[in-house]
């Protein structure tokens, strides 16, 4: 489970190559979804001003779709650059969970590769790597990484392919077309299967009528707010789910 | 969008920092201790707490029709939000949603741009 694999016979073990072709197989039906939603992106950021560069430069240097859209929709909106920033930033926390929950399986890992493993976290790496590594057979520090490696090489590559003719489609796409339909449609297809829990229901719940309810709040900051909220709310149900079911922790 | 040039690459560029920073956080410490359950707890709700928030106002008041609420709009996030919600999967979300946008721009049922 953890770094004490390292020692284990190297027979019993998975061998890199093999983790990772391994990997890319549990990848690949999940690189199917990073398609709509990568065109999506492309489209709305073109059809809101930005150029060729900044919406590749949004896909390759963030690669995490949801803030991507949120930071278009924003700017869209003309909000303050640090609003902007911070929104997106918010929609990312989840990453800081996953960072803690792949540490105690890749935290030995050399530096770069830790660099390269951050840089490519997207919500589909997280899941698939994160469930074999608590649930398979143990792998040693190399084949983990391999595995990791094999999940998002169908995954990112499609993420900058799919953006850039996203990208390109926008720009030919005749005009009065209701294009603005599909920004509620990506954000609903990420959410909807998310809503397994009376928590997440709740917290989804506080996010809208919160944000319905700051829209007064200047700078768009409304937002944020209703989103602090909204995770409290998560949090607190979670937590008194768990009591009724007498499952709470101390 | 009123941004120059330099706000847009300042905005991508602190976004891709800020998510780095993020990611790489917990991996770059080796031994790292578990985070706090209660953290654990309200970072697992950040998605569903921002983004709900955001869509809304596009789909109760969209932009396209100054704000008025267009029932097309309405029964476009109603197919995607049902769909995803029932199947779980992102894709059956995407092809409702499209599905009844097309066919009720096709029969002049959603509010047109411009």
């Amino acid at each position: 489970m953890t770094i004490d694999s390292d020692n284990a016979p190297a027979s019993a073990e998975t061998s890199p190559r093999r983790a990772f072709r391994q990997g890319m197989v549990a990848g690949l039906p999940f690189s199917i979804v990073v398609v709509p939603f990568g065109m999506v992106f492309g489209v709305i950021a073109t059809e809101a001003g930005l150029n060729l560069a900044e919406t590749m430069g949004f896909s390759i240097l963030v690669i995490a779709g949801a803030s991507q859209l949120a930071a278009v929709q924003l700017m869209v909106e003309n909000a303050p650059t640090v609003v902007v920033v911070l929104t997106a930033l918010a929609v990312n926390l989840r990453m800081a969970m996953y960072s803690a929950a792949l540490a105690p399986h890749l935290g030995a890992a050399p530096v770069w590769q830790r660099g390269l493993i951050a840089y490519l976290m997207v919500d589909q790496a997280y899941t698939i790597a994160h469930l074999r590594y608590e649930t398979g057979p143990p792998m040693t520090m190399g084949a983990r990484v391999a595995y990791y490696f094999g999940v998002v090489t169908p995954i990112c590559p499609l993420w900058y392919l799919a953006t850039l003719f996203g990208a390109i489609a926008g720009t030919a796409l005749p005009p009065g077309l209701p294009i603005d339909v599909a920004v509620p449609i990506a954000f609903l297809a990420m959410i909807a299967p998310m809503l397994r829990t009376l928590a997440h229901v709740s917290a989804a719940f506080i996010s809208v009528a919160g944000a319905l309810a700051f829209a007064f709040v200047p700078y768009n900051l409304g937002l944020l707010l209703a989103a602090a909220l909204a995770m409290a709310a998560g949090a607190w149900v979670e937590l008194w789910t768990k009591r009724r079911r007498g499952k709470a922790r101390p | 969008m009123n941004y120059g040039s330099f706000e847009i690459w300042a905005i991508i560029l602190l976004i891709g920092i800020g998510t780095l920073v993020l990611r790489y956080s917990f991996l770059g410490i080796i031994g790292s201790r578990a985070l706090p359950e209660w953290v654990l707890r309200h970072l697992r709700y950040t998605p569903v707490a921002v983004i709900p928030g955001l869509m809304a106002p596009l789909i109760f008041f969209p932009p396209v029709t100054d704000g008025e609420t267009d029932p097309g709009r309405l029964a476009v996030a109603a197919a995607a939000l049902g769909a995803g919600v029932v199947t779980r999967s992102p894709i059956w979300a995407i092809v409702a949603g499209l599905a009844v946008a097309v066919l009720l721009s096709l029969t002049n049922g959603l509010a047109m741009p411009g």
